[in-house]
């Protein structure tokens, strides 16, 4: 590679339907690795549409090398269609969940207000421990780990990329979909949390 | 149950109970399979049970190893057309057939590959012959796909032909578990698949770029048309042919679309690439309108990709959207079936002659007969040359054999020189570039094409690495003819070395068995000649033999293959010596 390829380098969402196929996610990967291409995320998932599944897959690259990975990834027998795009031209979001010392965490107030502006939620919590959440770009998450290492991180965990095309209309009824979902359990145990032994409120 | 020899499927609509393995032989039967290559294992017992009563319908060849039994197939498939077939035991038998799914996928060539596999309940136990074919596969199938249950059976077939065969034809693999084999169901019988949600075989024409292309080329004084196998794996050697002779335009081809159009077809201008003609490849820079079709631009035969027909403007013609700009950047790409694209493409060309351009090709040729190739095809003195076997051959045989190389210096030969009236008639490795191709590839290739004088063409090198096949010869009693070109080194090897390693003939001196014993051996016929004065006569001695014949002419030891575009280099600085 140049460094002409390098500069011109940039993030790009590589948005994959499949059918559900055993063995297409291996396909799939070693279309990266036979370039000796790492794949900075992936992230697997039904879609909209029963019975297809969605892959999410976050590339470092050109763009003249990432059109020609499409075609390589849309030639697979099992894949549908492959979209890539800028992060610009996406919604994206990653998850990750910290761990820390309860104690720590219930003497420290300051904490608590670090929590909050980096918009992080209590999942679970123990009388030993208690799991936080926040979903946001990469910077957001790291910096909630910069911020929570002084106080005994023991545990950390991010999730790949999930991204949906903002000029995909099907994509943006779907949004609004996910924005009204149900309260999952995880919620109810927060809501309990929060209403009962209330060490803090979010 | 059916415990009868059967001679034809019983085919009906009404369910009946047999076993996994029975309807996959229906299924073969259904989709006009007439020959398989195979070989035998634990894990594939009960196909080849099934297979036992209908062995009168289909000719199941035993081949000496499984990558024999993959490249037969291939050659099976590229003199025929049809789709080759496979079978081969879980584990080693189905490893043993990886060089021959990669070779299949670069080089386009449908298969279908039957491998069985260790019973669905003992996957992932590390089992006695248990491999992981589908990964190990996956980068070198066009699809695959493991089969547990017989229900599977009938419609993983039927898809497995089709995606073989359809668009850009590729190998697939069918993993299949001992018991999906043996287990009873209710067969309602094979129908064949035409269609697949998620895949497109052939790209929709688009009749702009057609048009664009036509404009392109009718303002073009300098036009050149660059083939590949597409034109076979189209069908469309007729629509070419027409293309060509109406726009007038030299044509030259790559070694995996030779014989397209007859070797001496007045605009059919020669070979391009690393070891192919002078003209082409020097012309390659000069031309204002390069035609591919078909063709992939390997670097074999673009050289440096930076100094490639910078100066052209290029209309792509491709079955496969994912070659148009993967090496070289089209002006105008033009997505489809050439034998859909090229007649309408004829319809907007003009007809025209390009006289003065191609008497530039014909001053080039003249070039590297006085220099290259009279030397080679008609020395007077010295030892014999791999060029004058293959010209002796072409005038005994007026170029109507199907030649089938291996790989090295014999195939830049075989595919420079040898005369081709036919289609599927140049039969090699081209993309892979697998040493041991040639002889089983023959033996596959008189089957698929039984009427045609089939030739073997080796050299010492690749005949050792799977000459165990001559056992598949005596066995079958398969007519291929081999000539071994044994000039006692690793030719191609050797030539760079002597070219550009400062001549350190590293592991390239290698010694052969005496080939007419081993032959022999096999109940082969052979004969071994040094001397010019014996090569006519052996040859036709050779092609007059019924059933099987070895000669093996034993050539100078250090001759170089040229021209050649040496790597790293552009086409352009084509090197005559």
């Amino acid at each position: 590679m140049s460094n002409q390829n390098h500069i011109d380098r940039q993030e790009f969402n590589i948005t994959v339907y499949t059918e559900h196929h055993v063995g297409l996610l291996n396909r799939i990967a070693t279309i990266f690795s036979r370039r000796k291409m790492n794949i900075e995320s992936l992230n697997t998932s039904p879609s909209e549409i029963e019975g297809i599944h969605r892959f999410n897959i976050v590339i470092n690259e050109t763009e003249e090398v990432i059109r020609k990975l499409t075609r390589q990834i849309e030639k697979q027998v099992e894949v549908l269609k492959v979209y890539y795009h800028t992060n610009e031209d996406v919604i994206w979001q990653e998850m990750a969940l910290y761990k820390v010392p309860t104690d720590v965490i219930a003497e420290k107030a300051l904490v608590e207000r670090l929590l909050r502006e980096n918009g992080a939620r209590a999942v679970v919590i123990r009388k030993d421990y208690t799991v936080f959440e926040t979903t946001g770009h990469r910077e957001e998450t790291d910096n909630l780990i910069k911020v929570l290492q002084p106080y005994g991180l023991i545990e950390f965990v991010r999730s790949a990329r999930i991204a949906i095309i903002k000029g995909s209309e099907g994509f943006n009824r779907k949004l609004r979909e996910f924005e009204v979902a149900e309260p999952s359990d995880e919620v109810k145990e927060n809501e309990y949390l929060n209403t009962g032994e209330s060490i803090f409120t979010m | 149950m059916l415990t009868q020899e059967k001679h034809a499927p019983e085919l009906t609509k009404e369910e009946k109970t047999i076993s996994g393995g029975e309807a996959l032989i229906l299924g073969l039967l259904q989709e006009g399979v007439d020959t398989i290559f195979g070989y035998p294992g634990g894990a594939i017992m009960p196909i080849y049970d099934s297979l036992y009563d209908y062995r009168e319908a289909l000719n199941h060849v035993l081949v000496r190893h499984e990558q024999g039994g993959i490249h037969a197939g291939q050659g099976y498939a590229r003199a025929s057309g049809k789709v080759g077939v496979v079978f081969a035991t879980s584990g080693p038998g189905a490893t043993n057939l990886i060089t021959g799914l990669a070779d299949a996928m670069i080089d386009s060539t449908p298969l279908v590959c039957i491998t069985g596999q260790v019973f669905a309940h003992l996957l992932g136990t590390d089992a006695f012959q248990e491999a992981d074919v589908i990964s190990i596969s996956a980068p070198v199938t066009k699809w695959n796909y493991q089969v547990t249950d017989a229900n599977e059976i009938p419609a993983a077939l039927a898809k497995a032909f089709y995606i073989a065969k359809s668009g850009r034809p590729g190998p697939v693999v069918l993993d299949i578990t001992k018991n999906a084999q043996l287990q009873q169901f209710n067969f309602t019988g094979h129908t064949p698949c035409s269609h697949i949600r998620s895949y497109r075989p052939t790209p929709i024409v688009r009749r702009e770029y057609i048009e664009e292309a036509a404009a392109l080329i009718n303002q073009a004084k300098k036009p050149f048309v660059l083939w590949g196998q597409g034109v076979m794996l189209g069908s469309a050697e007729q629509e070419f042919k027409a293309f060509i002779e109406k726009s007038g335009i030299p044509a030259a081809w790559t070694i995996m679309g030779a014989g397209a159009l007859p070797s001496d077809h007045e605009l059919n201008v020669g070979m391009l690439g690393m070891h192919g003609n002078y003209g082409p490849n020097v012309l390659t820079n000069e031309c204002d309108v390069l035609i591919a079709i078909g063709m992939r631009f390997d670097d074999r035969v673009t050289g440096r990709l930076d100094k490639y027909a910078k100066q052209a403007q290029v209309v792509h013609l491709d079955i496969d959207p994912s070659e148009i700009d993967k090496n070289v950047k089209a002006t105008v790409p033009v997505w489809g079936d050439c034998k859909e694209t090229l007649p309408l493409l004829t319809q907007l060309v003009d007809a025209k002659k390009h006289e003065e351009w191609l008497q530039k090709f014909k001053d080039y040729t003249a070039q590297e007969v006085e220099q290259v190739i009279q030397d080679e095809l008609f020395p007077t003195s010295g030892e014999m040359t791999m060029g004058e076997v293959m010209q002796q051959l072409n005038e005994l045989t007026n170029g109507d054999a199907i030649i089938v190389s291996d790989v090295g210096q014999n195939q830049m030969v075989a595919c420079r020189y040898a005369k081709l009236n036919h289609t599927r008639s140049n039969i090699t490795s081209g993309g892979l570039g697998t040493m041991g191709f040639a002889l089983p590839a023959a033996i596959g290739a008189k089957f698929g094409a039984p009427d045609r004088t089939v030739v073997a063409f080796a050299g010492d090198g690749g005949i050792q690495m799977t000459i165990q096949e001559l056992g598949t010869i005596m066995q079958s009693n398969v007519d291929v003819k081999i000539i071994i070109v044994n000039n006692q080194f690793l030719g191609m090897v050797r030539q760079w070395q002597q070219l550009f390693h400062e001549r350190r003939y590293s592991f390239v001196d290698i010694t052969s068995p005496d080939y007419i014993k081993v032959a022999e051996g096999y109940g082969i016929a052979g004969r071994k000649i040094s001397e010019r004065e014996n090569l006519r006569g052996a040859l036709q001695e050779m092609l007059a033999h019924k059933g099987s014949y070895l000669l093996e002419v034993m050539v100078t030891k250090e001759n170089n293959v040229f021209p050649m575009v040496p790597q790293g280099c552009s086409v352009s600085e084509i090197r005559l010596k």
